[in-house]
Protein backbone atom coordinates (compact mmCIF):
# COMPACT_ATOMS: atom_id res chain seq x y z
CA UNK A 1 0.00 0.00 0.00
CA UNK A 2 1.27 3.50 -0.67
CA UNK A 3 -0.68 5.48 0.94
CA UNK A 4 -0.32 5.79 4.72
CA UNK A 5 -3.94 5.70 6.43
CA UNK A 6 -3.08 9.20 7.88
CA UNK A 7 -2.75 10.48 4.10
CA UNK A 8 -6.13 9.67 3.68
CA UNK A 9 -7.78 12.26 6.40
CA UNK A 10 -8.74 16.03 5.26
CA UNK A 11 -6.59 18.07 6.63
CA UNK A 12 -9.32 20.03 7.79
CA UNK A 13 -13.18 19.29 8.33
CA UNK A 14 -15.13 22.71 7.82
CA UNK A 15 -17.25 23.51 10.65
CA UNK A 16 -20.54 21.85 10.85
CA UNK A 17 -23.08 24.70 11.81
CA UNK A 18 -26.14 23.23 14.14
CA UNK A 19 -26.88 25.79 16.83
CA UNK A 20 -29.48 28.16 17.43
CA UNK A 21 -32.37 25.49 17.16
CA UNK A 22 -31.17 23.77 20.01
CA UNK A 23 -32.47 23.82 23.89
CA UNK A 24 -30.70 25.50 26.16
CA UNK A 25 -28.23 23.36 28.59
CA UNK A 26 -29.75 21.83 31.32
CA UNK A 27 -27.59 19.21 33.23
CA UNK A 28 -29.38 16.35 35.99
CA UNK A 29 -33.07 16.93 35.36
CA UNK A 30 -34.76 13.52 36.03
CA UNK A 31 -35.87 11.96 32.42
CA UNK A 32 -39.53 12.45 32.63
CA UNK A 33 -39.18 16.46 33.26
CA UNK A 34 -36.27 16.21 30.22
CA UNK A 35 -39.31 14.81 27.58
CA UNK A 36 -42.03 17.48 29.36
CA UNK A 37 -39.59 20.24 28.71
CA UNK A 38 -41.54 22.52 25.90
CA UNK A 39 -37.91 23.77 24.67
CA UNK A 40 -38.53 22.47 21.48
CA UNK A 41 -41.29 23.24 19.85
CA UNK A 42 -41.04 21.21 16.56
CA UNK A 43 -39.85 18.06 18.02
CA UNK A 44 -43.44 18.15 20.05
CA UNK A 45 -45.41 17.61 16.72
CA UNK A 46 -43.17 15.75 15.32
CA UNK A 47 -43.43 11.53 15.40
CA UNK A 48 -40.34 10.35 16.92
CA UNK A 49 -38.06 8.55 14.86
CA UNK A 50 -37.63 5.98 17.42
CA UNK A 51 -39.55 5.18 20.33
CA UNK A 52 -38.62 3.03 23.40
CA UNK A 53 -41.37 2.00 25.00
CA UNK A 54 -41.21 0.31 28.06
CA UNK A 55 -39.04 -2.06 26.49
CA UNK A 56 -37.46 -5.38 29.23
CA UNK A 57 -35.28 -7.83 28.98
CA UNK A 58 -34.49 -10.86 30.95
CA UNK A 59 -33.20 -13.99 30.30
CA UNK A 60 -31.86 -16.97 31.95
CA UNK A 61 -28.46 -17.56 32.84
CA UNK A 62 -26.46 -20.59 32.64
CA UNK A 63 -26.75 -21.11 36.12
CA UNK A 64 -30.89 -21.19 36.04
CA UNK A 65 -31.61 -17.70 37.41
CA UNK A 66 -33.58 -15.22 35.45
CA UNK A 67 -31.69 -12.22 34.98
CA UNK A 68 -32.98 -9.06 34.25
CA UNK A 69 -31.15 -7.10 32.00
CA UNK A 70 -33.01 -3.62 30.97
CA UNK A 71 -35.90 -2.57 33.23
CA UNK A 72 -38.55 -0.50 31.67
CA UNK A 73 -36.59 1.53 29.32
CA UNK A 74 -38.84 4.74 27.66
CA UNK A 75 -36.83 6.83 25.07
CA UNK A 76 -37.74 9.08 22.61
CA UNK A 77 -35.48 10.14 19.60
CA UNK A 78 -36.29 12.96 17.26
CA UNK A 79 -35.35 12.48 13.03
CA UNK A 80 -32.28 13.75 12.55
CA UNK A 81 -30.98 13.56 16.51
CA UNK A 82 -27.85 12.29 18.22
CA UNK A 83 -28.56 10.68 20.88
CA UNK A 84 -25.47 8.99 23.15
CA UNK A 85 -26.72 5.97 25.82
CA UNK A 86 -23.70 6.05 28.64
CA UNK A 87 -23.42 3.70 31.16
CA UNK A 88 -21.45 1.14 33.32
CA UNK A 89 -19.97 -1.34 31.34
CA UNK A 90 -22.48 -4.39 31.84
CA UNK A 91 -25.73 -1.98 31.81
CA UNK A 92 -26.88 -3.93 28.92
CA UNK A 93 -26.66 -0.63 26.47
CA UNK A 94 -25.36 -2.98 23.64
CA UNK A 95 -28.26 -5.42 24.30
CA UNK A 96 -30.44 -1.91 24.13
CA UNK A 97 -29.02 -1.19 20.38
CA UNK A 98 -29.32 -5.17 19.06
CA UNK A 99 -32.97 -4.63 20.38
CA UNK A 100 -33.79 -1.63 18.08
CA UNK A 101 -32.39 -3.09 15.23
CA UNK A 102 -34.64 -5.82 15.72
CA UNK A 103 -31.71 -8.72 16.02
CA UNK A 104 -33.40 -9.81 19.16
CA UNK A 105 -36.72 -9.97 20.66
CA UNK A 106 -37.46 -7.80 24.18
CA UNK A 107 -39.24 -9.46 27.42
CA UNK A 108 -41.52 -6.81 27.17
CA UNK A 109 -42.22 -3.40 25.75
CA UNK A 110 -42.09 -2.07 21.88
CA UNK A 111 -39.60 -0.96 19.55
CA UNK A 112 -41.67 1.85 17.54
CA UNK A 113 -39.56 3.52 14.16
CA UNK A 114 -41.49 6.08 13.38
CA UNK A 115 -44.42 5.04 15.34
CA UNK A 116 -44.79 1.29 14.14
CA UNK A 117 -43.89 -1.56 16.31
CA UNK A 118 -40.66 -3.23 14.85
CA UNK A 119 -40.68 -7.09 14.35
CA UNK A 120 -37.15 -7.77 12.69
CA UNK A 121 -33.93 -6.54 11.58
CA UNK A 122 -34.86 -3.95 8.66
CA UNK A 123 -32.58 -1.68 6.28
CA UNK A 124 -34.07 1.33 7.87
CA UNK A 125 -31.92 0.76 10.97
CA UNK A 126 -28.59 -0.44 10.30
CA UNK A 127 -26.49 -1.41 13.25
CA UNK A 128 -22.56 -0.85 13.40
CA UNK A 129 -21.04 -3.24 15.94
CA UNK A 130 -18.40 -3.23 18.12
CA UNK A 131 -16.53 -5.85 16.25
CA UNK A 132 -17.81 -4.02 12.89
CA UNK A 133 -18.65 -7.92 11.54
CA UNK A 134 -17.04 -6.82 7.99
CA UNK A 135 -16.97 -9.69 5.34
CA UNK A 136 -13.22 -10.61 4.85
CA UNK A 137 -14.39 -12.37 1.89
CA UNK A 138 -15.16 -9.47 0.32
CA UNK A 139 -13.41 -6.55 -0.87
CA UNK A 140 -13.77 -2.78 0.67
CA UNK A 141 -16.47 -2.28 -2.60
CA UNK A 142 -17.87 -5.77 -1.92
CA UNK A 143 -18.95 -5.11 1.65
CA UNK A 144 -19.80 -1.57 1.22
CA UNK A 145 -22.23 -3.03 -1.61
CA UNK A 146 -23.70 -5.63 0.26
CA UNK A 147 -27.06 -4.40 2.12
CA UNK A 148 -27.78 -2.84 -1.86
CA UNK A 149 -27.84 -6.19 -2.90
CA UNK A 150 -29.77 -7.61 -0.89
CA UNK A 151 -32.29 -4.85 -1.45
CA UNK A 152 -32.02 -5.90 -4.77
CA UNK A 153 -30.83 -2.04 -5.79
CA UNK A 154 -30.01 -2.32 -9.82
CA UNK A 155 -26.26 -2.87 -10.31
CA UNK A 156 -25.50 0.63 -11.57
CA UNK A 157 -26.63 1.99 -9.13
CA UNK A 158 -24.77 0.22 -6.71
CA UNK A 159 -21.73 1.19 -8.37
CA UNK A 160 -22.65 5.08 -8.17
CA UNK A 161 -23.73 4.63 -4.81
CA UNK A 162 -20.71 2.47 -3.42
CA UNK A 163 -18.49 5.01 -5.40
CA UNK A 164 -20.52 7.83 -3.37
CA UNK A 165 -19.97 6.40 -0.03
CA UNK A 166 -16.45 5.37 -0.19
CA UNK A 167 -15.39 8.93 -0.78
CA UNK A 168 -17.15 10.22 2.19
CA UNK A 169 -15.68 8.18 4.09
CA UNK A 170 -11.79 8.74 2.07
CA UNK A 171 -11.75 5.21 1.09
CA UNK A 172 -12.15 5.35 -2.76
CA UNK A 173 -8.43 4.67 -3.62
CA UNK A 174 -8.97 1.52 -1.17
CA UNK A 175 -11.87 0.05 -2.80
CA UNK A 176 -10.66 -3.88 -4.29
CA UNK A 177 -8.62 -4.16 -1.08
CA UNK A 178 -9.01 -6.73 1.43
CA UNK A 179 -10.62 -6.08 5.27
CA UNK A 180 -7.48 -7.45 6.99
CA UNK A 181 -4.91 -5.12 4.54
CA UNK A 182 -6.76 -1.78 6.52
CA UNK A 183 -5.89 0.11 9.58
CA UNK A 184 -8.48 0.05 12.51
CA UNK A 185 -9.82 3.68 11.43
CA UNK A 186 -9.95 2.66 8.37
CA UNK A 187 -11.90 -0.75 9.11
CA UNK A 188 -14.47 1.33 10.92
CA UNK A 189 -14.95 3.91 8.12
CA UNK A 190 -15.68 1.29 6.06
CA UNK A 191 -18.22 -0.31 8.86
CA UNK A 192 -19.71 3.36 8.18
CA UNK A 193 -19.78 3.69 4.43
CA UNK A 194 -21.05 -0.31 4.65
CA UNK A 195 -24.28 0.96 7.14
CA UNK A 196 -24.75 4.18 5.31
CA UNK A 197 -25.06 2.71 1.88
CA UNK A 198 -28.02 1.28 2.52
CA UNK A 199 -29.41 4.17 3.28
CA UNK A 200 -30.77 4.05 6.78
CA UNK A 201 -32.83 6.19 8.26
CA UNK A 202 -31.39 5.63 12.27
CA UNK A 203 -27.84 5.17 12.42
CA UNK A 204 -27.30 2.63 15.19
CA UNK A 205 -23.48 2.39 16.80
CA UNK A 206 -21.80 0.23 19.33
CA UNK A 207 -18.93 1.16 21.06
CA UNK A 208 -17.86 1.76 17.40
CA UNK A 209 -14.54 4.08 18.17
CA UNK A 210 -13.63 2.26 21.83
CA UNK A 211 -10.58 0.13 20.23
CA UNK A 212 -8.66 3.19 18.47
CA UNK A 213 -5.64 5.45 19.30
CA UNK A 214 -7.16 8.74 20.13
CA UNK A 215 -5.81 10.96 17.54
CA UNK A 216 -7.83 8.11 14.71
CA UNK A 217 -11.06 8.95 17.44
CA UNK A 218 -10.67 12.75 17.08
CA UNK A 219 -10.44 12.40 13.40
CA UNK A 220 -13.33 10.07 13.03
CA UNK A 221 -15.59 12.14 15.69
CA UNK A 222 -15.05 15.10 12.74
CA UNK A 223 -15.95 12.43 10.20
CA UNK A 224 -18.64 11.34 11.68
CA UNK A 225 -20.13 15.01 12.51
CA UNK A 226 -20.02 16.08 9.17
CA UNK A 227 -21.40 12.68 7.48
CA UNK A 228 -24.65 13.55 9.81
CA UNK A 229 -24.39 16.90 9.13
CA UNK A 230 -24.74 16.10 5.51
CA UNK A 231 -26.60 13.09 5.84
CA UNK A 232 -29.22 13.88 8.44
CA UNK A 233 -29.45 10.99 10.22
CA UNK A 234 -30.75 10.03 13.25
CA UNK A 235 -28.08 8.52 15.42
CA UNK A 236 -28.20 6.17 18.28
CA UNK A 237 -24.71 6.30 19.58
CA UNK A 238 -23.31 3.68 22.59
CA UNK A 239 -20.11 4.32 24.59
CA UNK A 240 -18.96 3.92 27.68
CA UNK A 241 -17.09 7.29 27.21
CA UNK A 242 -18.74 10.08 28.66
CA UNK A 243 -16.50 12.87 27.02
CA UNK A 244 -17.17 11.19 24.00
CA UNK A 245 -20.52 11.21 24.67
CA UNK A 246 -20.47 14.97 25.15
CA UNK A 247 -18.39 15.91 22.23
CA UNK A 248 -20.82 14.42 19.67
CA UNK A 249 -24.43 14.00 21.25
CA UNK A 250 -27.49 16.27 21.19
CA UNK A 251 -28.53 14.29 24.04
CA UNK A 252 -26.91 12.15 26.28
CA UNK A 253 -29.28 9.19 28.23
CA UNK A 254 -27.45 7.86 31.28
CA UNK A 255 -28.13 4.11 31.67
CA UNK A 256 -27.96 2.62 35.45
CA UNK A 257 -25.77 -0.70 36.10
CA UNK A 258 -27.86 -4.09 36.08
CA UNK A 259 -31.01 -3.95 35.71
CA UNK A 260 -30.60 -0.93 32.79
CA UNK A 261 -33.12 1.90 33.84
CA UNK A 262 -32.85 5.45 32.00
CA UNK A 263 -31.46 6.99 35.21
CA UNK A 264 -31.33 10.84 33.80
CA UNK A 265 -30.79 12.41 30.39
CA UNK A 266 -28.68 15.97 29.30
CA UNK A 267 -29.39 17.74 26.87
CA UNK A 268 -25.61 18.80 25.57
CA UNK A 269 -26.02 22.82 23.65
CA UNK A 270 -22.27 23.37 23.07
CA UNK A 271 -21.96 24.81 19.59
CA UNK A 272 -20.18 22.80 17.42
CA UNK A 273 -17.90 21.58 16.12
CA UNK A 274 -16.95 20.56 19.95
CA UNK A 275 -13.61 18.93 20.76
CA UNK A 276 -12.70 16.37 23.37
CA UNK A 277 -10.26 18.56 24.78
CA UNK A 278 -12.16 21.18 25.26
CA UNK A 279 -12.82 23.11 28.56
CA UNK A 280 -16.71 23.50 28.47
CA UNK A 281 -16.89 19.66 27.36
CA UNK A 282 -14.78 18.50 29.96
CA UNK A 283 -16.88 20.31 32.04
CA UNK A 284 -20.15 18.73 31.08
CA UNK A 285 -18.89 15.20 31.20
CA UNK A 286 -17.57 16.22 34.73
CA UNK A 287 -21.59 16.72 35.30
CA UNK A 288 -22.53 13.30 34.12
CA UNK A 289 -19.62 11.78 35.09
CA UNK A 290 -20.99 12.70 38.99
CA UNK A 291 -23.88 10.98 38.09
CA UNK A 292 -22.84 8.34 36.71
CA UNK A 293 -20.12 6.96 38.89
CA UNK A 294 -22.73 5.69 41.90
CA UNK A 295 -23.07 3.32 38.74
CA UNK A 296 -19.61 2.50 37.94
CA UNK A 297 -19.21 1.95 41.59
CA UNK A 298 -21.80 -1.10 41.34
CA UNK A 299 -20.60 -2.45 38.54
CA UNK A 300 -17.23 -2.87 39.94
CA UNK A 301 -18.37 -4.04 42.93
CA UNK A 302 -20.41 -6.81 41.34
CA UNK A 303 -17.26 -7.67 39.79
CA UNK A 304 -15.61 -8.03 42.86
CA UNK A 305 -17.98 -9.58 44.31
CA UNK A 306 -17.87 -12.26 41.04
CA UNK A 307 -14.12 -13.08 41.53
CA UNK A 308 -14.20 -13.58 45.34
CA UNK A 309 -17.33 -16.47 44.24
CA UNK A 310 -14.77 -18.19 42.21
CA UNK B 1 15.49 -21.14 -2.58
CA UNK B 2 17.40 -21.35 0.37
CA UNK B 3 14.71 -23.88 2.23
CA UNK B 4 15.43 -25.73 -1.40
CA UNK B 5 18.80 -26.26 -0.90
CA UNK B 6 18.15 -27.18 2.55
CA UNK B 7 16.03 -29.74 1.26
CA UNK B 8 18.18 -30.65 -1.55
CA UNK B 9 20.96 -31.30 0.92
CA UNK B 10 18.70 -33.48 3.78
CA UNK B 11 17.69 -35.73 0.85
CA UNK B 12 20.59 -36.18 -0.64
CA UNK B 13 22.08 -37.53 3.07
CA UNK B 14 19.10 -39.86 3.78
CA UNK B 15 19.86 -41.43 0.39
CA UNK B 16 23.16 -41.25 0.93
CA UNK B 17 22.99 -42.47 4.29
CA UNK B 18 20.71 -45.64 2.66
CA UNK B 19 23.13 -46.27 0.02
CA UNK B 20 26.18 -46.78 2.43
CA UNK B 21 23.79 -49.22 4.83
CA UNK B 22 23.05 -51.20 2.07
CA UNK B 23 26.72 -51.47 0.81
CA UNK B 24 27.74 -52.59 4.41
CA UNK B 25 25.85 -56.26 3.71
CA UNK B 26 24.38 -56.44 7.21
CA UNK B 27 21.15 -57.30 5.77
CA UNK B 28 20.69 -59.27 2.96
CA UNK B 29 19.53 -57.00 -0.20
CA UNK B 30 15.93 -58.93 -0.40
CA UNK B 31 15.40 -57.74 3.09
CA UNK B 32 17.04 -54.17 2.65
CA UNK B 33 17.64 -53.33 -0.94
CA UNK B 34 19.73 -50.40 -2.14
CA UNK B 35 18.30 -47.31 -3.80
CA UNK B 36 19.35 -48.17 -6.85
CA UNK B 37 17.49 -51.05 -6.63
CA UNK B 38 14.24 -49.62 -5.85
CA UNK B 39 15.23 -47.05 -8.82
CA UNK B 40 15.42 -49.76 -11.34
CA UNK B 41 12.00 -51.35 -9.76
CA UNK B 42 10.28 -47.75 -10.14
CA UNK B 43 11.97 -47.14 -13.62
CA UNK B 44 10.60 -50.89 -14.43
CA UNK B 45 6.82 -50.48 -13.21
CA UNK B 46 6.29 -47.12 -15.40
CA UNK B 47 8.32 -49.02 -17.63
CA UNK B 48 5.55 -51.92 -18.33
CA UNK B 49 2.27 -49.86 -17.73
CA UNK B 50 1.75 -51.38 -14.04
CA UNK B 51 2.46 -48.31 -12.09
CA UNK B 52 0.66 -46.30 -14.35
CA UNK B 53 -2.40 -48.42 -14.74
CA UNK B 54 -1.97 -48.84 -10.47
CA UNK B 55 -2.00 -45.03 -10.44
CA UNK B 56 -5.17 -44.27 -12.39
CA UNK B 57 -7.18 -46.99 -11.17
CA UNK B 58 -6.34 -45.79 -7.58
CA UNK B 59 -6.69 -41.88 -8.25
CA UNK B 60 -10.11 -42.63 -9.88
CA UNK B 61 -11.46 -44.66 -6.92
CA UNK B 62 -10.00 -41.79 -4.65
CA UNK B 63 -12.12 -39.27 -6.83
CA UNK B 64 -15.18 -41.37 -6.50
CA UNK B 65 -14.97 -42.40 -2.89
CA UNK B 66 -14.12 -39.05 -2.13
CA UNK B 67 -16.40 -37.00 -3.59
CA UNK B 68 -18.85 -38.80 -2.19
CA UNK B 69 -18.44 -38.79 1.18
CA UNK B 70 -17.49 -35.16 1.09
CA UNK B 71 -21.09 -34.05 -0.40
CA UNK B 72 -23.03 -36.82 2.49
CA UNK B 73 -20.51 -35.77 5.03
CA UNK B 74 -21.39 -31.76 4.65
CA UNK B 75 -25.23 -32.60 4.64
CA UNK B 76 -24.85 -34.77 7.22
CA UNK B 77 -22.25 -32.16 9.35
CA UNK B 78 -24.83 -29.33 8.15
CA UNK B 79 -27.74 -31.73 9.60
CA UNK B 80 -26.39 -32.47 13.04
CA UNK B 81 -24.84 -28.89 13.48
CA UNK B 82 -28.47 -27.10 12.74
CA UNK B 83 -30.63 -29.34 15.12
CA UNK B 84 -29.99 -29.77 18.82
CA UNK B 85 -31.32 -32.93 19.27
CA UNK B 86 -28.96 -34.85 16.20
CA UNK B 87 -26.22 -33.29 17.99
CA UNK B 88 -26.92 -34.63 21.25
CA UNK B 89 -27.68 -38.26 19.37
CA UNK B 90 -26.34 -39.02 15.85
CA UNK B 91 -23.15 -36.73 17.00
CA UNK B 92 -22.08 -38.77 19.89
CA UNK B 93 -22.52 -41.57 17.90
CA UNK B 94 -20.34 -40.03 15.43
CA UNK B 95 -17.18 -39.14 17.19
CA UNK B 96 -17.21 -42.75 18.89
CA UNK B 97 -17.31 -44.06 15.34
CA UNK B 98 -14.74 -41.52 14.30
CA UNK B 99 -12.18 -43.81 16.86
CA UNK B 100 -12.87 -46.86 14.86
CA UNK B 101 -10.44 -47.99 11.71
CA UNK B 102 -11.67 -47.45 8.49
CA UNK B 103 -10.05 -50.93 7.91
CA UNK B 104 -12.10 -52.55 10.73
CA UNK B 105 -15.26 -51.74 8.03
CA UNK B 106 -13.50 -54.34 5.66
CA UNK B 107 -15.01 -57.93 6.85
CA UNK B 108 -18.77 -56.27 6.97
CA UNK B 109 -17.71 -54.36 3.37
CA UNK B 110 -16.64 -57.95 1.60
CA UNK B 111 -19.69 -59.46 3.47
CA UNK B 112 -21.76 -56.63 1.97
CA UNK B 113 -20.55 -56.34 -1.41
CA UNK B 114 -18.28 -59.03 -2.25
CA UNK B 115 -14.68 -58.58 -3.50
CA UNK B 116 -15.77 -55.48 -5.71
CA UNK B 117 -15.42 -51.62 -6.23
CA UNK B 118 -18.36 -51.08 -4.27
CA UNK B 119 -16.72 -52.98 -1.13
CA UNK B 120 -13.63 -50.94 -1.76
CA UNK B 121 -15.79 -47.17 -2.06
CA UNK B 122 -17.51 -48.28 1.19
CA UNK B 123 -15.14 -48.71 3.15
CA UNK B 124 -13.14 -45.03 1.84
CA UNK B 125 -16.19 -43.54 2.37
CA UNK B 126 -16.43 -45.05 5.81
CA UNK B 127 -12.93 -44.03 6.40
CA UNK B 128 -13.73 -40.33 5.73
CA UNK B 129 -16.95 -39.75 5.91
CA UNK B 130 -17.11 -38.94 9.74
CA UNK B 131 -14.14 -36.73 9.72
CA UNK B 132 -15.39 -34.33 6.90
CA UNK B 133 -19.16 -34.36 8.95
CA UNK B 134 -17.30 -33.65 12.80
CA UNK B 135 -15.41 -31.30 10.62
CA UNK B 136 -18.10 -29.52 9.03
CA UNK B 137 -19.80 -29.64 12.39
CA UNK B 138 -16.77 -28.11 14.49
CA UNK B 139 -16.79 -25.39 11.44
CA UNK B 140 -20.60 -24.06 12.21
CA UNK B 141 -20.06 -23.74 15.56
CA UNK B 142 -16.81 -22.61 15.43
CA UNK B 143 -17.86 -19.46 13.10
CA UNK B 144 -18.24 -16.07 14.57
CA UNK B 145 -21.62 -14.97 15.07
CA UNK B 146 -20.96 -11.77 14.22
CA UNK B 147 -21.39 -12.48 10.50
CA UNK B 148 -24.74 -13.90 10.73
CA UNK B 149 -26.06 -11.17 12.97
CA UNK B 150 -24.19 -8.67 10.42
CA UNK B 151 -25.61 -10.47 7.39
CA UNK B 152 -29.41 -10.09 8.87
CA UNK B 153 -28.96 -6.29 10.02
CA UNK B 154 -27.97 -5.63 6.01
CA UNK B 155 -31.21 -7.23 5.18
CA UNK B 156 -29.55 -10.56 4.03
CA UNK B 157 -32.16 -13.42 5.30
CA UNK B 158 -33.40 -17.43 4.12
CA UNK B 159 -31.30 -18.71 1.44
CA UNK B 160 -29.64 -15.52 0.50
CA UNK B 161 -28.13 -14.80 4.28
CA UNK B 162 -26.82 -18.61 3.89
CA UNK B 163 -25.27 -18.04 0.36
CA UNK B 164 -23.71 -14.73 0.46
CA UNK B 165 -22.85 -14.72 4.55
CA UNK B 166 -22.71 -18.38 6.40
CA UNK B 167 -21.11 -20.10 3.39
CA UNK B 168 -18.62 -17.99 3.28
CA UNK B 169 -17.64 -17.22 6.63
CA UNK B 170 -17.45 -20.77 7.09
CA UNK B 171 -15.24 -21.75 4.16
CA UNK B 172 -12.16 -22.04 5.72
CA UNK B 173 -13.42 -24.98 8.17
CA UNK B 174 -15.26 -26.62 4.94
CA UNK B 175 -11.69 -26.80 3.39
CA UNK B 176 -9.92 -27.60 6.68
CA UNK B 177 -12.69 -30.65 6.62
CA UNK B 178 -11.65 -31.58 3.59
CA UNK B 179 -8.32 -32.14 3.70
CA UNK B 180 -9.08 -34.22 6.68
CA UNK B 181 -11.48 -36.18 4.69
CA UNK B 182 -8.89 -36.64 1.84
CA UNK B 183 -6.28 -37.76 4.37
CA UNK B 184 -8.41 -40.16 6.03
CA UNK B 185 -9.65 -41.42 2.57
CA UNK B 186 -6.05 -41.93 1.38
CA UNK B 187 -4.79 -44.22 4.10
CA UNK B 188 -8.06 -46.09 3.83
CA UNK B 189 -8.39 -46.78 0.37
CA UNK B 190 -4.62 -47.71 0.26
CA UNK B 191 -5.51 -50.52 2.78
CA UNK B 192 -8.40 -51.68 1.30
CA UNK B 193 -6.34 -52.37 -1.90
CA UNK B 194 -3.90 -54.26 0.21
CA UNK B 195 -6.62 -56.91 0.68
CA UNK B 196 -8.66 -56.69 -2.43
CA UNK B 197 -7.41 -58.14 -5.54
CA UNK B 198 -7.99 -54.55 -6.67
CA UNK B 199 -5.24 -53.65 -10.07
CA UNK B 200 -4.39 -50.49 -7.38
CA UNK B 201 -1.77 -48.88 -5.65
CA UNK B 202 -2.39 -51.18 -2.84
CA UNK B 203 -2.08 -54.55 -4.83
CA UNK B 204 1.19 -53.46 -6.43
CA UNK B 205 2.67 -53.18 -2.91
CA UNK B 206 1.30 -56.63 -1.68
CA UNK B 207 2.11 -58.04 -5.18
CA UNK B 208 5.76 -57.06 -4.05
CA UNK B 209 5.17 -58.73 -0.91
CA UNK B 210 4.15 -61.93 -2.14
CA UNK B 211 7.02 -62.33 -4.71
CA UNK B 212 9.56 -61.11 -1.91
CA UNK B 213 10.62 -58.16 -4.06
CA UNK B 214 11.31 -55.49 -1.16
CA UNK B 215 12.22 -53.05 -4.33
CA UNK B 216 9.15 -53.09 -5.47
CA UNK B 217 7.32 -52.55 -2.19
CA UNK B 218 9.64 -49.80 -1.03
CA UNK B 219 9.03 -47.94 -4.85
CA UNK B 220 4.82 -48.02 -4.26
CA UNK B 221 5.52 -46.79 -0.79
CA UNK B 222 7.74 -44.10 -2.42
CA UNK B 223 5.22 -43.23 -4.86
CA UNK B 224 2.21 -43.62 -2.25
CA UNK B 225 4.03 -40.73 -0.45
CA UNK B 226 4.54 -38.81 -3.55
CA UNK B 227 1.24 -39.15 -4.36
CA UNK B 228 -0.68 -37.88 -0.92
CA UNK B 229 2.00 -35.36 -0.39
CA UNK B 230 1.28 -33.79 -3.74
CA UNK B 231 -2.41 -33.67 -3.53
CA UNK B 232 -2.16 -32.60 0.24
CA UNK B 233 0.88 -30.75 0.26
CA UNK B 234 0.51 -28.63 -3.42
CA UNK B 235 -3.49 -28.59 -3.95
CA UNK B 236 -5.38 -28.24 -0.31
CA UNK B 237 -2.21 -26.21 1.73
CA UNK B 238 -2.52 -23.86 -0.89
CA UNK B 239 -6.32 -23.34 -1.19
CA UNK B 240 -5.82 -23.51 2.32
CA UNK B 241 -2.68 -20.43 2.47
CA UNK B 242 -5.28 -18.28 0.10
CA UNK B 243 -7.99 -18.64 2.16
CA UNK B 244 -6.01 -17.36 5.48
CA UNK B 245 -4.26 -14.76 3.57
CA UNK B 246 -7.43 -13.58 1.82
CA UNK B 247 -9.59 -13.61 5.38
CA UNK B 248 -6.44 -12.14 7.17
CA UNK B 249 -6.46 -15.29 9.59
CA UNK B 250 -2.46 -15.09 9.28
CA UNK B 251 -0.58 -12.18 8.76
CA UNK B 252 -0.14 -11.84 4.95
Amino acid sequence: MSTSPQNMYPSAVPPVPRTGVRPHVLHGKPAASVTTLPIRPVAEVVVPKVALDEISLSYKTTSGERLLALDNISLEVTPGEFLCIVGPSGCGKSTLLHLIAGLHPQTSGKVLVDGTPVSGPGTDRILIFQELGLFPWLTVGGNVEFGMKMKNVPKAEREEKVQYYLRLVHLSKFRDSYIHQLSGGMRQRVALARALATEPDVLLMDEPFAALDAQTRDLLHDELERLWAETGRTIIFVTHNVREAVRLADRVALLTFRPGRVKQEFSVTLPRPRHMEQTDVARTARDILDCLRDEINKSLEAEYADEKRQ
Amino acid sequence: MKKLAKQLIFYSALIGFWALLAKLHIWPPYLFPPPWGVGHALWDGFADHSFWIGIAVTMKRMLIGYSLSVVLGMILGLAVSSSKFLEETLGGLLVSLQSLPSICWIPLAVLWFGLTEKAILFVVLMGSLLSVTIAMEDGRKQMPKIYGMAGRNLGASGFRLFWSVLLPASLPFIVNGMKQGWAFAWRSLIQAEMIFLSLGLGQLLMMGRDLSDMSQVMAVMILIVILGYLVDGLIFRTMERRLQEKYGLTPA
